[in-house]
């Protein structure tokens, strides 16, 4: 579904990704996890189209995605979570998914947008009861369910969340992973970006492990769990012996 | 004073006040789509004002108007497609500087066409004397023709950023560009639209209020200014506020004749502009923490 050979970019002089090739398959959830200035965040922008590539081939369901812009992404059925959540803040939640809808408007009409958002409401309870609510109000575990809603409301066919987990409550956390393995069990496609190495490890297919914009590991993720340096490196375990 | 110096002071003002409000408003929808003050907006007033002008001699009035505003969207239009749109990533700086070197630009061109004559639409029912009387109230009906066009097009706006599906765009567009990207808005469109709905507004300002101020080819940059401080007053990006503070500046100025002589009218609203920027930059209705989540 996406395939990434040979990626490198950047900001400014600043090269944050070398040589980076990976691929995600449809129906899976391929983490990529990593610590702080890895280049995580950069690799999905790249993706999302928020930033050009210096280098390399970025294709999406055999497209040629290189030089896409992320409005067009998000047409594509490519879309991202960001991360920090970035939700409208000074409007409402029902407003906030409307806009995520405003692509599957144009394709398939008002009636559409409306079942769609009904399906987010089912998914998200807690949306539907502060649906009039500003989203600048809401929790921060509440944010982070506005952002994938409205992520979703799009009906893409990947989706990419960066650092859904962070500044949450362990038990939100788990809820959020929850209904991340939920989606794929409705054939949904995602690429999880992670600090969290466990819990994004636990619910993924495949992972692999950026260092200093670098591919170092990649993997199942059960063996990735087993590996001696990730263990070490991100799952926090010191091998002894 | 009387009662009816009091009531004659209070309509002027009101009258100013609204195309103040107007010019405010067409501010704050640039800044919200940009983050940039657009400094030609006064001229966009000029222009739909002496458009409308040029054109009744062929045209019955309405028609003359909505061709001046129709022209002056366009020229919005341009002004941002030609100007603005191919800068990648422009800083504040350059964007303030362009829209100054264009308000110049316009200024100019206006003083090419039509020369420096002061020049004035038709009275749109009577002419300059015709007066309704409500008791104490003596009201031209080109007031009401002010009031009732500056009302609707606020209220119109209103709407239209809160009930449809672009004005909802705009407005995710002003709050967080990127994420309205990553919806897949078209964040570069609602630039060049937010151009143009502003430049229609002043057009139209600038076509009611012309049989009242006249127009001439640098009447944009006394209106630009006055629009500018209402803006500041009601704090930057909030309308609804905008048009309080437009109304209050256009009553504050008209009453200030009562104290200081009419030449230093003008200077009324640069030291109140003054006065704010010292005392509350962030407006009269604006806090640093509601600056933050501007909306329109």
């Amino acid at each position: 579904m996406l395939t990434i050979r040979n990626l490198e970019s950047g900001y400014g002089q600043l090269r944050v990704l070398k040589n980076i090739s990976l691929h995600v398959r449809s129906g899976e959830i391929v983490a990529i996890i990593g610590a702080n200035g890895a280049g995580k965040t950069t690799l999905v922008h790249v993706v999302a189209g928020l930033l050009k590539p210096w280098r390399g081939d970025l294709f999406f369901q055999e497209e040629d995605i290189t030089r896409t812009p992320a409005e067009v992404m998000a047409a594509l059925g490519c879309v991202l979570v960001p991360e920090g959540r970035q939700v409208f803040a000074s409007m409402s939640v029902e407003d906030n998914l409307l806009l995520g809808g405003s692509i599957l408007r144009k394709r398939n009409g008002t009636a559409a947008l409306r079942s769609q958002m009904e399906q987010q409401y089912a998914r998200f309870p807690v949306l539907q009861a502060r649906r009039s609510q500003l989203a600048g109000t809401l929790s921060g575990g509440e944010q982070q369910m506005l952002a994938m809603a409205r992520a979703l409301m799009a009906k893409p066919r990947l989706v990419m969340m960066d650092e859904p987990s962070t500044g949450l409550a362990p038990l939100i956390v788990r809820e959020i992973f929850t209904i991340i393995a939920q989606l794929r069990a409705e054939g949904n496609t995602v690429l999880l970006i992670e600090q969290n190495a466990r819990a994004a490890l636990d619910i993924a297919d495949r992972g692999y492990v950026l260092e200093t914009g670098k591919i170092i590991v990649q993997g199942k993720a059960a063996e990735l769990l087993a590996n001696n340096d990730v263990q070490r490196a991100y799952l926090g375990r010191e091998q002894i012996g | 004073m009387s009662l009816e110096l009091f009531f004659q002071y209070l309509v002027a003002g009101i009258t100013y006040g609204a195309v103040y409000a107007v010019v405010a408003v067409g501010f704050n929808i640039i800044y919200n789509s940009t983050g940039i003050i657009n400094f030609a907006q006064g001229e966009f007033v000029m222009l739909g004002g002496m458009i409308a002008i040029s054109l009744v001699q062929w045209l019955p009035l309405a028609w003359a108007i909505a061709a001046a505003v129709a022209l002056t969207m366009l020229i919005g239009a341009l002004m941002e497609l030609c100007c603005i749109r191919w800068l990648r990533q422009p800083s504040i700086l350059q964007m303030l500087i362009i829209t100054i070197g264009i308000s110049i630009l316009l200024r100019e061109g206006a003083l090419h066409i039509w020369g420096e004559g002061i020049r004035s639409l038709p009275y749109f029912y009577g002419d300059a004397i015709t007066a309704w009387t409500f008791g104490p109230v003596r009201l031209s009906p080109q007031v009401v023709w002010v009031l009732l066009a500056c009302g609707c097009m606020v209220a119109a706006l209103h709407l239209f950023f809160n009930r449809s599906t672009l004005g909802r765009e705009m407005r995710a567009c002003a709050v967080n560009r990127t994420a309205a990207a990553l919806c897949g808005i078209k964040t570069r469109n609602m630039v060049t639209l937010s151009f143009v709905l502003s430049a229609g507004m002043g057009a139209l300002a600038g076509c009611m209020i012309s049989p009242i101020t006249y127009t001439q080819y640098d009447s944009g940059a006394a209106l630009a200014l006055k629009g500018f401080t209402a803006a500041i007053l009601g704090g930057l990006g909030n309308s609804m506020a905008a048009v309080a503070a437009g109304l209050l500046l256009g009553i504050l100025e008209a009453f200030s004749i009562t104290l200081v002589p009419l030449a230093f009218q003008d200077a009324v609203a640069v030291s109140l502009l003054l006065l704010i920027l010292f005392i509350k930059p962030h407006g009269l209705f604006g806090s640093s923490a509601v600056a933050r989540l501007k909306a329109f």
